[in-house]
């Protein structure tokens, strides 16, 4: 049966993905300890989204997988950021 | 004649997936009536969220992150044939699991203890943006909690599988499946860190 690509990532790939995700972890408590107002918000979440990055291409496979979930994935994440903006500009222009 | 069991893993897999979107929607809905409380309330957010402990929200961070590297190892395990391994991973990851949910219940008793929860007089008392804060600040991380719990209980009956030879190399897709949960409730969490702890 050709259910499974096979493809066998190694040990290493994720300690490395962990380190780094550490690393990206302590290094937003280290910046948000320092008050850079709304800098400090938009490093935060820079940080937050690089290391969704790295958990779904890497521990939740999507970088070795049919590109048809990446596609989703992008498609998702978008409505969600697209409505927020959305409810913002209504927020702040009313 | 050799009976044949169909199975298709692509069709599982978007499966799991379709329904991880709907989990995104979710907790995207409570972002969205985070931003706009944050954004009505700015003062009483700063104030509320420098009362969180960024050191066990750290810890906590750390400890998923590590929980989701053994169980994406599992999986390597399970197709290199090292079931022992596989089962030991598995193992680790249920045990960070419940030392989240240990730190949750201290964090959580300690915010009861100063009679700090919804309805609470005291919390009344202070202001409807502490009311607001704290009452997405309980349902999101009790909600996140509750796919903790689901999560374990997940693994859990992925392991029973694993050591009865249900699920082996060749035939491992349900692990993936439970394995893309454990991540997903470690990406909202990636996200309720900051927004609860860090940005204040």
């Amino acid at each position: 049966m050709e259910n499974e690509t096979n493809h066998i990532i190694p040990y290493r790939t994720y300690l490395y993905v962990l380190a780094g995700l550490i690393v990206a972890t302590l290094t937003s408590v280290a910046v948000t300890q320092i008050s850079l107002g709304t800098l400090t918000v938009a490093i935060a979440l820079f940080i937050a989204a690089l290391k969704s990055s790295f958990v779904l291409r890497i521990f939740m496979h999507l970088k070795y997988e049919n590109r048809m979930f990446s596609a989703a994935v992008i498609a998702v994440t978008m409505l969600i950021a697209v409505v927020i903006i959305i409810t913002l500009l209504d927020y702040l222009f009313r | 004649m050799t009976a044949e069991i169909h199975r298709d893993d692509l069709a599982s897999k978007t499966g799991m997936w379709l329904f991880l979107f709907t989990e995104m929607l979710l907790f995207g809905g409570l972002f969205v009536v985070y931003t706009v409380y944050r954004y009505r309330n700015p003062q009483a957010f700063h104030l509320a969220a420098e009362e969180l402990s960024v050191f066990i929200g750290t810890i906590n961070t750390i400890i998923l992150l590590v929980s989701s590297t053994t169980i994406a190892m599992s999986i390597t395990a399970i197709q290199k044939k090292n079931k022992k391994l596989a089962l030991m991973l598995i193992g680790i990851t249920i045990l960070l699991g419940l030392a989240f949910l240990a730190n949750k219940y201290f964090e959580w008793g300690s915010h009861i203890r100063e009679h700090i929860y919804p309805g609470s007089p005291v919390l009344t008392l202070r202001g409807h943006g502490d009311v607001l804060f704290y009452g997405l600040y309980f349902f999101m991380t009790g909600l996140h909690a509750l796919h903790i719990i689901i999560g374990l209980v997940f693994i859990g009956f992925i392991a029973s599988k694993i050591m009865r030879n249900k699920i082996d190399s060749g035939n491992y897709v349900l692990l993936e499946n439970s394995g893309l949960y454990w991540h997903l409730v470690d990406l909202i969490w990636i996200f309720l860190f900051p927004l609860f702890y860090l940005i204040t």
